[in-house]
């Protein structure tokens, strides 16, 4: 039989474990990844001629970043590593790249792909002014340039990510004014039981919180943002928000970290028409998988953040599962042993992964009360009330129908940001359940073509 | 707080790196050997561009090459996304369309 | 089975065409009554370049599509919403002198249809478009054709004609149309029955199906357009651009929108089903056209693609549509198949197709596009096209 032809998109815990997954059966697989480092975004590496340590750069998870960049390391002569390559679009069983302005073409027998996540982000009143980031983004700067996004920093939104930036923030020397958590606390005590699953990492998140109490920040829980305050030419001056206590506080800053969580970079599982299916729990749509990280289309495999919401540990199992999957449906025998244990283990990471959903939902309500004159659509400066108009005026009752009517999502990030908050609006407006309301389909390039790559033969 | 030629992001550390120098509006700038473009703009400057259909001032906002707002020009009108462009000494970039008269100039 | 909706006219398919005649045969008096599967212009009616361009055309067709010309610059009076029209003029671009030689006569046989075309080339057409690239040798400019926006034009239409009073049922698919006594009766998916005295058939690429039940089937054919989009930039090409070639590789069009968006499109078609209702965009189609662009205006090589799409397009092997009053049912009207140009001739369509419902005769010539030309056809194709 000839050699299997498989790829990999994406370079982070999820591709890595994959990688060596098909390694260790004998396949030379392809790993396509579009930073110029292996590491994705949670094990980022600091580029060359930075000198922070391991353990300053990833905290408490620096030996499990450590253990991922060396098995990368071993695996790279065993691999064809393309770093540095968009995967662009998918079809006909080939993925199209673009890297440094060039086309390539990349068939496959089976296609892994792990692209990952990005923030899940709710709009406030303001947030289109410059000196707003998105968490992602904030911890970014900080892990791979040594950089605050400002000189005064709130941090607003709900999730894991927001506490742990938060306190990288005050670690590292920033001024953190506030810490603004749209989530209740009860919340979180209600999930300990799903969190649980993972003692070791619910540990962690409670020394977070103990970390963030002795920082002497303002932390505030329950709280609804009101307004990013902000000038044209000068950005960010302040955010207010209302408190549990039903006060309305601003904080001056010169910053805003947002989001909520995360949400799974599906464009390429979409685009290869892998099945959606929707989570009423997070309110979102994502690509159907079984167990295994099988998608809806044979040959086609998802795992890591780029398909359910699981962190770096969870990202590495199923990457690994995904891996012996697309060996088994190719005819290559898989040990049954070691897969039985990684199965075990993804099904905790389910479990935490809920637990942490249910700690800090989605606050769905703060969409539909959105005013009017809020930007929603940060790309091409569209308004929630344009929006609401379309949905209750034109008959805009499903997401794509109001993109084509209004133009949110149709910027150039591809409605990642303000989509999963254009569809509440859009349920609000109607009164259809947000199931119906539906996703914005997928749509090539991924990510922005350069036209110039048309005078290059691929 | 803040005005328009003020320096957004504050270096936390690691800046022992090589110093190099960059062109921005004209002006000329430094930044660190090791930088994306949006750190060696933004550490000098409060944007990177303006947004098309708005008053408003743009810095970027995901720096992972998701969101595609930090993108600037090359002082002939090439672009390049800022957070994931490494900084190169001599570069010459600006912040603002370069010319009205793109479409004329091949 | 008696009961369920009766209107003076019953239109199937709710596209440019159906929602213009429907507003048309408000304008009328006829009580109407349109059936959409999906929502309004959501097809092809939606997905399509958006060129209001009527040099190039089909000669025998020129008469219609002045006649949508004069609709278009009325629109937003009559409609009361903006779908934004631009007559910002089209320029028909040629490689080589025997297309300048065919432009050229073009422009000669059009001039009696009233369409006046100015023809330009070397310094004077890069003078006045110095946006040009060095390969282009001459261009007919048309300067009251322009473009204008798919997303809303025929959604802008079904409303006005709902304000008008037309019924409009979104959601609702059409399976069986038949005549019963000396009316027409359509019946949906979901069992609603609708009746009316006259029945036009305006479905697009489904128009077959339904026109096969009257015994008139047609050799319709699907492609998707493969179309795309760059992102904003400011606003400096006033003119719709096109080449004309007889090499389909090296077809291209593009447009600048208001907002500075320039789409574009042409080349090899892409894959579409009537039967799955979707319509793809092969990457490798994508690329082609970005080597093509830049021959028009090398400018835009510095620019970024953001979005591509695609549509279901219903083509006839003449390149022609199926307009005008069934060969064998009297009161049965079909107005589909526009092969990729039909946005255009929309609101015509529609103006056209009341006047002869509601008049039983048209002043604007139409005898080409006849479904009588397909009357030996025995095959119905519907079905997907690689």
């Amino acid at each position: 039989m000839a050699e299997p032809r498989i790829i990999i998109v994406g370079a982070g815990p999820a591709g890595v474990r994959a990688a060596e997954a098909l390694v260790a059966a004998g396949v030379r697989p392809v790993l396509l990844d579009e930073g110029q480092r292996d590491g994705g975004q949670i094990y980022r590496r600091q580029p060359e001629g930075f000198s922070r340590t391991p353990e300053q750069l990833y905290g408490t998870e620096a030996g499990r970043a450590i253990a991922l960049h060396r098995s990368f390391e071993r695996l790279k002569p065993q691999i064809d590593y393309r770093p540095r390559h968009l995967a662009w679009n998918v079809a006909d069983g080939v993925v199209h790249t673009i890297s440094e302005g060039k086309p390539g073409q990349f068939a496959y027998d089976a296609l892994i792909i792990a692209a990952g996540a990005t923030d899940r982000l709710l709009p406030v009143k303001g947030w289109q002014h410059a000196g707003v980031y998105s968490l992602g983004g904030a911890q970014i700067a900080l892990k791979a340039q040594a950089c605050a996004i400002g000189r005064k920093v709130v941090f607003l939104g709900t999730g894991p990510l927001l506490q742990l930036v938060a306190l990288q923030y005050h670690k590292a020397g920033a001024e953190v004014v506030a810490l603004l958590d749209t989530s209740p606390f009860p919340r979180q005590v209600m999930a300990l039981p799903k969190l649980a699953a993972r003692p070791g990492m619910l540990l962690k998140g409670l020394r977070i919180v103990g970390g963030l109490m002795a920082s002497g920040m303002a932390i505030h829980r329950g709280v609804t943002p009101v307004e990013i305050h902000g000038e044209a030419e000068a950005g960010v001056t302040g955010v207010s928000v209302r408190l549990a206590s039903g006060e309305i506080r601003r904080f001056d800053c010169d910053a805003v970290g947002l989001g909520y969580h995360l949400r799974p970079e599906a464009q390429l599982a979409d685009l290869a028409r892998c099945a959606f299916t929707f989570d009423a729990r997070t309110r979102q749509f994502w690509p159907e998988i079984d167990a295994d990280g099988r998608s809806s289309v044979p040959g086609i495999y998802l795992a890591g953040d780029g398909v359910r919401t699981q962190g770096a540990d969870g990202a590495e199992i199923s990457g690994a599962l995904a891996a012996c999957a697309a060996l088994e449906d190719l005819g290559r025998s898989v040990p049954d042993a070691p897969r039985a244990a990684l199965r075990a283990k993804a099904r905790v990471m389910e479990r935490f992964r809920e637990g942490i959903a249910e700690a800090y939902p989605w606050p769905a309500g703060l969409a539909a009360d959105l005013p009017d004159e809020a930007i929603l659509c940060r790309c091409e400066g569209i308004t929630v009330g344009e929006l609401r108009e379309a949905a209750k005026e034109k008959g805009a009752d499903e997401v794509n129908r109001a993109k084509a009517l209004t133009r949110v999502g149709m910027g150039r990030c591809q409605g990642r940001y303000c989509g999963h908050a254009g569809a509440e609006i859009v349920a609000a407006a109607t009164g259809m359940p947000l199931e119906a309301v539906g996703r914005l389909r997928g749509q090539a390039p991924v990510k922005p073509l350069a036209i110039a790559a048309g005078e290059v033969q691929p | 707080m803040g005005s328009p030629g003020q320096a957004r992001f504050l270096r936390l550390g690691e800046t022992g790196r090589a110093r190099i120098a960059l062109v921005v509006d004209g002006e000329t700038i430094e930044a660190l050997e090791g930088d994306s473009l949006l750190v060696a703009i933004l550490t000098a400057r409060g944007r990177l561009r303006r947004s098309e259909f708005g008053p408003e001032a743009r810095s970027g906002f995901c720096l992972m090459a998701a969101c595609q707002d930090c993108w600037v020009w090359t002082a002939d009108g090439h672009r390049l996304r800022a957070c994931d462009t490494p900084a190169r000494a001599g570069l010459s970039l600006v912040t603002e369309q370069p010319e009205l008269s793109w479409p004329n100039r091949a | 089975m008696t009961g369920g909706t009766r209107s003076d006219v019953l239109i199937i398919g709710g596209g440019i065409m159906g929602a213009s005649a429907a507003f048309f045969l408000r304008q009328r008096g006829k009580s109407v009554t349109l059936i959409e599967r999906g929502l309004i212009g959501q097809q092809a009616s939606g997905t399509n370049f958006g060129n209001v361009r009527r040099q190039g055309r089909f000669l025998p067709q020129l008469p219609l599509a002045n006649r949508s010309r004069a609709i278009w610059g009325r629109l937003n009076e009559l409609l009361g919403e903006d779908a934004e029209f631009l007559p910002s003029g089209h320029l028909r671009l040629a490689y080589t002198e025997e297309m300048a030689g065919r432009i050229e006569q073009y422009g000669r046989d059009a001039r009696p249809y009233g369409l006046e075309l100015e023809m330009l080339s070397g310094n004077v057409l890069r003078d006045r478009f110095p946006f040009l690239g060095p390969e282009i040798r001459a261009g007919s400019y048309s300067p009251l054709d322009g473009h204008a926006n798919p997303r809303l034009a025929a959604p802008a239409f079904g409303r006005a004609a709902k304000r008008a009073g037309a019924e409009i049922v979104e959601r609702a698919e059409v399976l069986t149309v038949e005549q019963e006594g000396g009316s027409f009766r359509a019946e949906t998916a979901d069992g609603r029955v609708f009746r009316a005295e006259q029945m036009l058939i305006t479905a697009g690429a489904w128009g077959s199906r339904l026109s096969q039940q009257f015994g008139e089937p047609v050799p319709l054919v699907v492609h998707g357009p493969q179309m795309a989009v760059t992102e904003p930039v400011p606003y400096g090409l006033e003119p719709v651009l096109g080449i004309a070639t007889t090499i389909p590789e090296e077809i291209i069009y593009l447009r600048q929108v208001k907002r500075g968006n320039i789409v574009f499109g042409g080349g090899i078609r892409g894959p579409a089903s009537a039967e799955t209702l979707r319509a793809y965009v092969k990457p490798e189609n994508t690329l082609g056209q970005l080597s093509q662009i830049t021959r028009i205006v090398p400018a835009l090589r510095r620019l970024n693609v953001i979005r591509v799409w695609s549509g279901i397009e219903s083509y006839l092997p003449d390149d022609i549509p199926i307009m005008g009053p069934s060969a064998r049912i009297p009161g049965l009207h079909y107005a589909f198949g526009f092969c990729g140009h039909g946005f255009q001739l929309g609101p015509g369509v529609g103006d056209v197709m009341a006047e002869l419902i509601a008049t039983g005769q048209t002043s604007t010539p139409i005898e080409p596009f006849t479904i009588a030309r397909f009357a030996n056809s025995t095959t119905n194709q519907p079905g997907g096209h690689p």
